[in-house]
């Protein structure tokens, strides 16, 4: 009994000075030399790939932000800024537990595929976008109507840029050719041809539609 | 479709030369100096040859340590530095978390970005990742041993097998990786969480950390736990469609190698292709199913939107979406890239159903191979049956004590799922965790909300960890029997693959004869693929009736 007490002791032993020397190894000595590589040669990228606009950081090139008036809706929902592209909408959560950070939860809906909110969601949004844009409601792309998965989906689609770009082009007293010709710009296809799909940054696009604007403008 | 054949050629590629040095690594009798080093530091003697109780032993006793620690880092995250002001974790939590991570599960009720401080994630959380991965691998290479072996008990060094896995195999690999995964535009730092100016002229916080060295090896390890919550669509996690693409490689890669390996160490490589025709064929069955059912887009409210689009990501699109959560619940990986809970009915089946094959379809690192090889034997099994021999698989007889030890492995899962199930749905309370079933209004229909619970612990007992996320599974029910569901599910199979590795050993080879079943024919792979889905089928049908068939169907 002692004997076999004493065992398993010297093994949960052994088993502990084994994790700690392979915590050494994995959790300290590996995550330092691969942040070593990665801040000395791929600085921007490892860091958050920002988006500068004349000098001053204006958000991360992946990281989704929403482009919003002061004014409410009658739900308390921040209304979207007619000057500027509007993202997917979201689910993303708000922090709860640490609340002197102001960052926001990743995450989706989660909402199941016959789910009778989220198809009465999908008929408000298809609604509201087709006003908000002018357009027929047979014209709104299938992303516009979906929440993305991490909530911070930083992209749209062609389509959704597409039908846009009058609303925007006309806020801005630009010609609906100028814009259009950024969106196209703007369009990154299927990487290497087939990987994922084609896809515009808004953050990106809405800095070169306040470029375009202001140089107009000045012009 | 072009990604499924760049993906396949991927993989085929580094198939031979990975699976030939994994078999060497396991197989030297040489010590790198670090490892030597290691050794000293553990107290173990590496060249000593261990019986199966002894492995055993050093298996449980080294996760347990990995349980306690990891435990306990949590339960004072609070005094501890780099913790960014987070606090300590409910125990119930840390429990469940502690066993998620050191079963190789993952699976997560917390949100990693408000809950977990850079010492956590990447000290406790990521460190698990990596060593939970290499005990897989270690007892799947015992199991090959048996196999290999004849007249002995011996079965190996677990320590060797560990640290050599680590140092030969997942930190070289995971440290390329990595690279490539900030190159695609994944994060690595240790900025905390800082402030960003905003488009808007206002200001955002952001979180920093050690995401890429932590996201290769979750992908690499089969393991699935995402720094962020939103997990691999998180776009600091998962940034472009390279990084997709190569995240799914990378979960891909081992498991499917390591039947070179074990074609290797028993000296012939046709019955390593015979398992990984195996694999292949249900992979490639369930990515074409997945497809078709994602791209139908099935549901009232999907069909309402036009596409599956709910959950998933503009930069992966449907098609990259479908292919990761195919791949993630066949593997016991669980990271995802889009929401299952929001695929189509027939879709989350599929994930189910993956899961509930076991994973052996490459299945995890390690517990993949373990699996499939339980199932090989089971199918010899039910060949003998079939024309009344002795069965036999690689020269060893499978008799009475093999078989009884192979049935038990393949009855712990379904008993844990269905009867933890069976459980949350009986009780009064545990229910309350499913928003969507007080439903029908709330989230989805009732059936969905069945689907969750099952997908829960179908999830933890196989150590997959991926989520239907409507189920808040952050309560002391969930946490502390899904927290059991998943020691158990990874411990106690353990047990029986070493117990049969260790009996396997001890045979005197059988020669080959004309009466023979050929296990390295295609035949035999047809086979084995019938008994994996009959058995299953026959075990789950009555569950998957109730939840996504119903809903598929609806």
């Amino acid at each position: 009994m002692n004997q076999s007490v004493r065992s398993t002791a010297r093994l949960l032993t052994a088993g502990l000075r084994a994790l700690l020397v392979l915590t050494l190894v994995c959790g300290v000595i590996y995550p330092l030399v691969v942040t070593g590589v990665a801040q000395a040669v791929f600085h921007d990228k490892a860091n958050g790939s920002e988006i500068k606009e004349n000098g001053k950081v204006v958000g991360s090139k992946l990281i989704g932000q929403s482009f919003t008036l002061d004014a409410k809706d009658k739900d308390g929902n921040p209304l979207p800024d007619p000057k500027w592209f509007q993202p997917r909408p979201s689910a993303a959560g708000e922090n709860v537990f640490n609340t002197r950070y102001s960052i926001v939860v990743s995450g989706a809906s989660n909402l199941a595929s016959d789910s009778k909110i989220l198809k009465d969601s999908v008929i408000a949004r298809r609604a509201a976008v087709a006003t908000f844009n002018g357009v027929p409601q047979r014209d709104v792309p299938v992303d516009a109507l979906t929440a993305s998965g991490s909530g911070l989906d930083p992209h749209i689609s062609p389509d959704y840029a597409d039908i846009q770009v009058s609303r925007v082009a006309k806020q801005h007293g630009l010609s609906r050719q100028a814009v259009q010709k950024l969106v196209d710009e703007h369009t990154d296809g299927r990487q290497f041809g087939f990987l994922g799909e084609p896809h515009l940054n808004v953050l990106a696009l809405n800095v070169a539609v306040r470029d375009l604007a202001t140089q107009q403008g000045r012009g | 479709m072009l990604q499924v054949l760049a993906l396949v050629a991927a993989l085929a590629l580094v198939y031979r030369p990975l699976g030939d040095y994994l078999a060497a690594v396991y197989s030297s009798t040489r010590h790198l100096r670090v490892e030597k080093w290691i050794y000293r530091s553990i107290g173990a003697n590496p060249s000593a040859e261990m019986r199966w109780p002894a492995y055993l032993r050093s298996v449980l006793a080294f996760s347990m340590a990995g349980v306690l620690f990891l435990y306990l880092l949590q339960r004072i995250q609070d005094v501890l530095p780099l913790s960014l002001g987070f606090t300590s974790i409910s125990p119930h939590q840390s429990f469940n978390t502690a066993a998620s991570f050191v079963a190789n599960t993952n699976w997560q009720s917390y949100s990693g970005e408000q809950s977990m401080g850079h010492l956590v994630q990447t000290g406790g959380l990521a460190v698990q990742n990596f060593v939970s991965a290499a005990v897989g691998m270690a007892v799947a290479i015992a199991l090959v041993r048996g196999f290999a072996r004849t007249r002995t008990g011996d079965l190996g060094n677990f320590w060797a097998d560990l640290v050599r896995g680590l140092i030969r195999v997942l930190i070289p690999m995971a440290i390329i990786g990595a690279i490539v995964l900030v190159a695609c535009g994944a994060i690595q730092n240790f900025s905390g969480i800082h402030e960003l100016g905003q488009f808007n002229g206002g200001s955002q916080h952001i979180n920093g950390g050690a995401v890429a060295s932590q996201e290769v090896i979750k992908e690499l390890g089969t393991n699935g736990g995402g720094y962020f919550n939103a997990n691999s669509a998180h776009p600091f996690e998962n940034p472009n469609g390279l990084s997709n693409l190569f995240e799914i490689f990378l979960i891909l890669v081992i498991p499917f190698s390591l039947t070179r390996t074990f074609g290797t160490m028993v000296g012939n490589a046709r019955q390593g292709y015979a398992i990984l025709g195996t694999m292949g064929l249900i992979w490639i069955g369930f990515v074409s199913l997945m497809m078709w059912t994602e791209f139908h887009h099935g549901g009232a409210a999907l069909q309402e939107a036009g596409g599956a689009m709910e959950g998933k990501e503009t930069r992966f699109g449907i098609g990259a979406s479908a292919l990761f959560s195919v791949s993630t619940t066949l593997t016991s990986t669980g990271a995802v890239n889009s929401f299952h809970s929001s695929n189509t009915g027939f879709g989350g089946g599929l994930d189910l159903l993956g899961m509930m094959l076991g994973e052996i379809a490459p299945g995890g690192v390690g517990s993949g191979l373990y699996g499939m090889l339980i199932m090989a034997v089971i199918a010899v099994f039910i060949a003998g049956l079939m024309v009344g021999r002795t069965p036999e698989y690689l020269g060893k007889k499978i008799g009475t004590r093999e078989i009884k030890l192979a049935a038990c492995y393949i009855l712990i899962t379904p008993a844990l799922v269905l009867g933890f199930t069976a459980l949350s749905m009986g009780l009064s309370t545990p229910p309350d965790s499913m928003l969507n079933v007080a439903e029908n209004s709330v989230h989805g229909s009732g059936a969905h909300g069945f689907s969750e619970v099952l997908y829960a612990f179908t999830s933890g007992a196989n150590n997959n960890g991926s989520a239907f996320g409507g189920l808040n599974a952050n309560t002391q029910w969930y946490n502390t029997t899904i927290g059991l569901a998943m020691l158990l599910g990874r411990f106690l199979p353990m047990v029986f693959v070493l117990a049969l590795a260790g009996s396997l050993a001890e045979q005197q080879g059988v020669p080959k004869t004309a009466g023979t079943l050929r296990t390295e024919k295609p035949l035999f792979a047809g086979l084995l693929v019938g008994a994996i889905l009959i058995i299953t089928g026959l075990t789950y049908f009555p569950a998957l009736a109730l939840g996504p068939m119903a809903e598929g169907l609806a």
